[in-house]
């Protein structure tokens, strides 16, 4: 674990932006007001699946406080090609498609047209004078419908990808891969213990507190100035740039304050209409999206269909595995599912394992990564087949899985080898804490049964570049720039990082989350890539600085070499402290600016564990969470208060997937409870404070040692719930949400 | 949400003329259904009649002989906050600290609850359990109507044009009264009850002498299942008089199903939650 000392890193400073976010200063996207902004809504499809007949704009157009209108046909006229935007190849016209639909509706929610008018008011109104009429076509809702034999199509011409190979037959399959190693038949023969479930997940989404907002001004110089809420600033120019057919120097894009995203600010929704809308009316265009049209129109994350089946040995050693993944994608492909066969396993040491993914559209929002994408599904099956194996080999559950972890060496089913990793430090963390051993007390009522229950999931995490820049101030002080929208404290982790190199204090620091001409290349805030990556470059943008004050030194003393250290410069007699030796830079030279741009390489994969404690009312089916302890391996905690702040969020979402969210659609393909009030997300009432017990493996890599830790702590959640479920109640969960209908009717049936 | 005019009147009188002058007008107390109906679009008007300025309709009045009288738009930070109310109907102060967070509390009334007519109202079983009267104001005069009577549909009650809500009266309870509420929702707060059950028994000489039993979110209105309050009237307090009764209450509930739960857990609950509450009321003897 981590040794070195440190004079900041570790350390709990206050937020830099903090003041302006308890104060209400902070902008956030829909808090800019630039002269003469028009309000743009959004006209949106009814039906699930309906083929557009025709688009009569007139009315609206006729509107006295009308002063735009789009539809997909005021996209450029340019030949579809394939793109790759941060989430692999995908044709443009899917891109396009999402944004505003050409020829079909693909699911209820699909914008199809919007206008540009004076007040929100008269937009939603005008909106609602556009004419559409559709032809409804049957709809498919889940992976396994969308894949039967003679199940409506989605698009005439996706043709499925079979083991890397184009098919030619038209389907909902867009790919099914197969990861093999080892010989999963030969493992199972040899296996003591066999278990093998079906799990089926609902669609659920990120649930962020703040709507996708933009404001756009296609300036009369033809440049594009976009401000907006958004995880990459670069994504959403990229993006903009390709739809509109405009190259990149043409388009700015300017972060603003984040209230959220979880992944589902990766994808553009209201920006190029934004764009489109002010092209045709020569005015700045707002769009906000409402809560409904964030549920139906945005990104939630696929449902899913899985089947695990886990053989093990009378001692408890895994032996061979297989995994059968169908994830809905939802209206356009890109299910997630390939990360999902890089998890589902991942934890554990097993030599034979068959992992078969399949990413399946259905007329469901096209979907967007949320928190560890793909992975939480996954570990649901996995880790409550493991407690399955556990209790019928009479084996400690945590035990079973410090017996097979996987290790630095251990190789997984998609090819990659472990480098060191804390996957056996989590788990000896989990079964170390007092809270694992802790009695689970009496039920509150004669109706009420306890149990606990535990699970570990896996992350990756991502590279990928990122720029800084830092600017030295005469008074010692240092301007930090970067480009990585800061959703949970990044930037005083990213200057802290620098501080560290530069011997400086945190309030030394002025960090800056900037637009896209004012910092290199910086890709998005996600895949736990910010304080790794973005930390990454300050630390060689200090490095830097450090480069040219030791230059300036050496000039002002007249000497060769200069040292630094602990802050300070030296040589020889010579001693000036950082700030010291800043206030003289301008009597010898140019002004200290450090840069650096990096493409990180091994992010180093983050575990993390959850162990519950639950009460269920067998009466009413209803679980009440007790206690709840998240044990992640964070590399190391650069600001543990943020870690803990991501292990907790991670694990209030995940509770909230695991008992009650869900997207709940009519058979017509109707989200029905398209509000807060009725998409049920934990309320501070419905959770303990979360415990956190942070480990510190370090990422070998990094010269901090820093694992990113936005994502592994949503992974085990549902599934230590679910194992939690059991032993109060003896029954096993496979669906999730397990609401109080679902497990009241497992306990009736088990 | 559409703009619309806005009317604060301070007298019985006058809101009478102005309804009787805009029949599409609708009435406002705390707003906090109405506004959040007219922001969705689900209701449009193109007056809003607010009736928080009138007297009759802010005042608490208890009458130590009689009952309690509740203005229609009292809202029900001031029910939790009322001596009297507490000591006398201690339920109805504890529905009434049910009713949404802190935040709604501060402007949502009991009469806008009612007025409302969902079937998920919290604190109409209860009122029901308490025998309690709406006292409506209207072209023809005031008029009583019993709130198992008041609603209709739902979001439609009894009211016509021209009509409002003015107070609703609580007869005092009898010696060896006690009154619940109850309700199921999957989370721990905002939430729409997915069945709600208001009980209130009296027990006198070790028998119960009176029984009410009202239901929410089982029908298309509250449901008053008289016959299972009955059904108790007479018997010891025993757990077989109290599982007679939830049978019977459980009959009587006509749910559907939709995202909030299905009809058979519904109607499963209503025998859960009838059997819970008529406990904690026979148990407080
Ligand atoms: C966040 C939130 C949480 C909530 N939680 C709950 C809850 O837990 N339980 C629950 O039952 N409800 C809940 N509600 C709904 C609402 O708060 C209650 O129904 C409340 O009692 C309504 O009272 P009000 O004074 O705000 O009514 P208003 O919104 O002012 O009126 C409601 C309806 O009644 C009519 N009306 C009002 N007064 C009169 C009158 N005197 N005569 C005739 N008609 C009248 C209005 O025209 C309108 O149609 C919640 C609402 C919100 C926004």
């Amino acid at each position: 674990m981590s040794t070195t000392t440190y004079h900041l890193i570790g350390t709990r400073p206050p937020r830099h932006d903090g003041a302006d976010k308890v104060t209400g200063r902070a902008l956030y996207g829909a808090d800019l007001k630039l002269a003469g902004t028009l309000h743009g809504a959004i006209l949106r499809s009814p039906h699930a699946h309906a083929r557009i007949v025709s688009i009569d704009t007139k009315a609206a157009s006729q509107h006295p406080a009308c002063r735009a209108v789009v539809t997909a046909e005021d996209f450029p006229e340019t030949p579809d090609r394939i793109v790759d935007l941060g989430e692999g190849d995908t044709p443009l016209s899917y891109i396009r498609g999402n944004m505003l639909a050409r020829r079909k509706t693909l699911y209820q929610g699909h914008a199809v047209a919007a206008v540009a008018a004076t007040s929100p008011q008269a937009a939603a109104e005008i909106a609602a004078l556009i004419q559409v009429v559709y032809e409804p076509l049957p709809c498919v809702l889940t992976a396994p419908a969308a894949m039967a034999k003679g199940a409506p199509l989605l698009h005439g011409d996706l043709r499925c990808t079979e083991f890397g190979q184009p098919t030619t037959e038209a389907s909902n399959v867009a790919d099914h891969f197969r990861q093999v190693m080892g010989d999963s038949e030969k493992g199972f023969a040899e296996a003591d213990v066999i278990v093998e479930r079906e799990f089926t997940t609902s669609t659920v989404h990120q649930g962020y507190i703040e709507p996708h907002t933009a404001t756009a001004l296609w300036n009369n110089d033809g440049r594009l100035l976009i401000w907006c809420s958004t995880q990459g600033s670069f994504v959403v120019r990229d993006t903009v740039a390709c739809m509109l057919d405009l190259p990149v120097s043409r388009v700015r894009v300017t972060p603003m304050e984040i209230g959220g995203g979880f992944g589902g600010k990766v994808p553009v929704y209201v920006e190029p209409v934004a764009a489109l809308l002010s092209k045709k009316s020569g005015q700045p265009v707002k769009i906000t999206m409402t809560r409904r049209e964030v549920l139906e129109g945005s990104g939630p994350t696929p449902g899913s269909f899985i089947r695990v089946k886990i053989g093990a040995k009378q001692d408890g050693t895994l032996v061979a595995a297989q995994a059968y993944l169908a994830y809905e994608a939802g209206a356009y492909p890109g299910a997630m599912v390939a990360p999902a066969a890089t998890c589902v396993f991942a934890a554990y040491d097993i030599a034979n394992q068959t992992i078969d993914g399949y990413d399946v559209v259905v007329n469901k929002p096209s979907t967007a990564p949320y928190r560890a994408p793909g992975a939480t599904n996954a570990a649901f099956a996995t880790e409550t087949v493991l407690d399955e194996i556990a209790e019928k080999l009479k084996l400690d559950p945590l035990a079973l899985r410090l017996k097979n972890a996987s290790k630095e060496g251990t190789r997984r089913a998609d090819g990659a080898k472990f480098r060191r990793i804390g996957c056996v430090e989590v788990l000896e963390t989990m079964k170390a804490h007092p809270h694992y051993t802790a009695p689970l007390g009496e039920p509150s009522h004669a109706e009420a049964k306890r149990g606990r229950g535990v699970a570990v999931g896996f992350w990756m995490n991502a590279g990928l570049p990122s720029s800084c820049t830092l600017n030295v101030h005469a008074d010692g002080s240092v301007g930090l720039i970067e480009g990585s929208t800061d959703i949970g404290g990044s930037r005083t982790s990213i200057a802290m990082m620098a501080a560290e190199v530069l011997g400086l204090q945190a309030d030394d620091m002025r960090p800056s989350v900037v637009d896209t001409d004012t910092i290199g290349y910086t890709g998005v805030t996600g895949g736990s890539r910010t304080t790794f990556a973005t930390g990454w470059a300050a630390y060689e943008a200090a490095q830097d600085v450090v480069k040219q004050m030791k230059e300036r030194a050496a000039k002002l003393w007249k000497v060769d070499e200069v040292h630094f250290a602990d802050g300070v410069f030296s040589a020889g007699e010579h001693r000036l402290s950082f700030k010291e030796l800043a206030a003289r830079v301008g009597e010898v030279g140019a002004p200290v600016v450090g840069r650096a741009s990096i493409n990180a390489k091994g992010p180093g994969g983050s575990f993390a564990g959850a162990i519950v404690d639950v009460e269920v009312d067998v009466e009413t089916g209803k679980t009440s969470i007790l206690r709840f302890t998240c044990v992640q391996d964070a590399g190391k905690a650069i600001h543990p208060s943020y870690v803990e702040g991501q292990m907790q969020g991670g694990s209030v979402q995940g509770i909230g997937w695991a008992l009650n969210e869900e997207y709940f659609m009519s058979p017509e393909g109707r989200m029905m409870n398209a509000s807060f009030l009725d998409y049920r997300m934990p309320t501070a009432l419905d959770v303990p404070m979360i415990d956190t017990a942070i480990v510190e493996v370090p990422n070998p890599v990094h010269p901090y040692g820093v694992r990113g830790v936005g994502e592994a702590n949503i992974v085990s959640p549902p599934a230590a719930i679910a194992n939690a479920i059991h032993a109060a109640t003896g029954c096993r969960m496979r669906h999730l949400p397990m609401n109080p209908p679902s497990v009241l009717a497992a306990i009736q049936q088990c | 949400m559409r703009s619309f005019d806005y009317a604060a009147p301070v007298s019985l009188a006058e809101a009478l003329a102005l309804l009787a002058a805009h029949p599409t007008a609708r009435v406002l107390a705390g707003g906090t259904d109405l506004l959040v109906q007219l922001k969705s679009g689900r209701r449009e008007t193109p007056l809003v009649v607010d009736l928080k300025k009138i007297p009759e309709l802010k005042a608490i009045t208890f009458d130590a002989a009689e009952g309690l009288t509740i203005g229609a738009t009292v809202p029900c930070c001031q029910l939790t906050a009322h001596a009297d109310l507490r000591r006398v109907y201690p339920s109805l102060a504890e529905v009434a600290g049910l009713i949404g967070g802190t935040a709604v509390q501060g402007r949502a009334s009991l009469g806008g609850n009612l007025c409302n007519a969902a079937p998920s109202a919290d604190s109409v079983p209860l009122m029901i359990a308490l025998s309690a009267q709406a006292r409506v104001a209207g072209p023809q005069g005031l008029r009583t109507v019993a709130v198992e009577d008041f609603c209709v549909a739902p979001g439609k009650s009894i009211l016509g044009p021209g009509e409002f809500l003015v107070s609703i009266f609580f007869p005092l309870p009898a010696p060896g009264f006690h009154a619940h509420y109850l309700r199921f929702i999957p989370r721990n707060e905002m939430d729409i009850a997915v069945v709600g059950v208001g009980v209130s028994t009296t027990v006198q000489d070790g028998k119960i002498a009176a029984a009410r039993i009202a239901l929410a979110s089982v029908a298309p209105t509250p449901l008053f299942v008289k016959a299972a309050g009955d059904s108790l009237v007479g018997q010891a307090p025993t757990s077989e008089a109290i599982a007679g009764a939830a049978t019977l209450a459980q009959a009587a509930a006509k749910p559907i199903s939709d995202m909030r739960a299905p009809a058979d857990y519904r109607r499963h609950l209503c025998d859960v939650l009838t059997r819970r509450a008529l406990t904690a009321t026979l148990g407080a003897q």
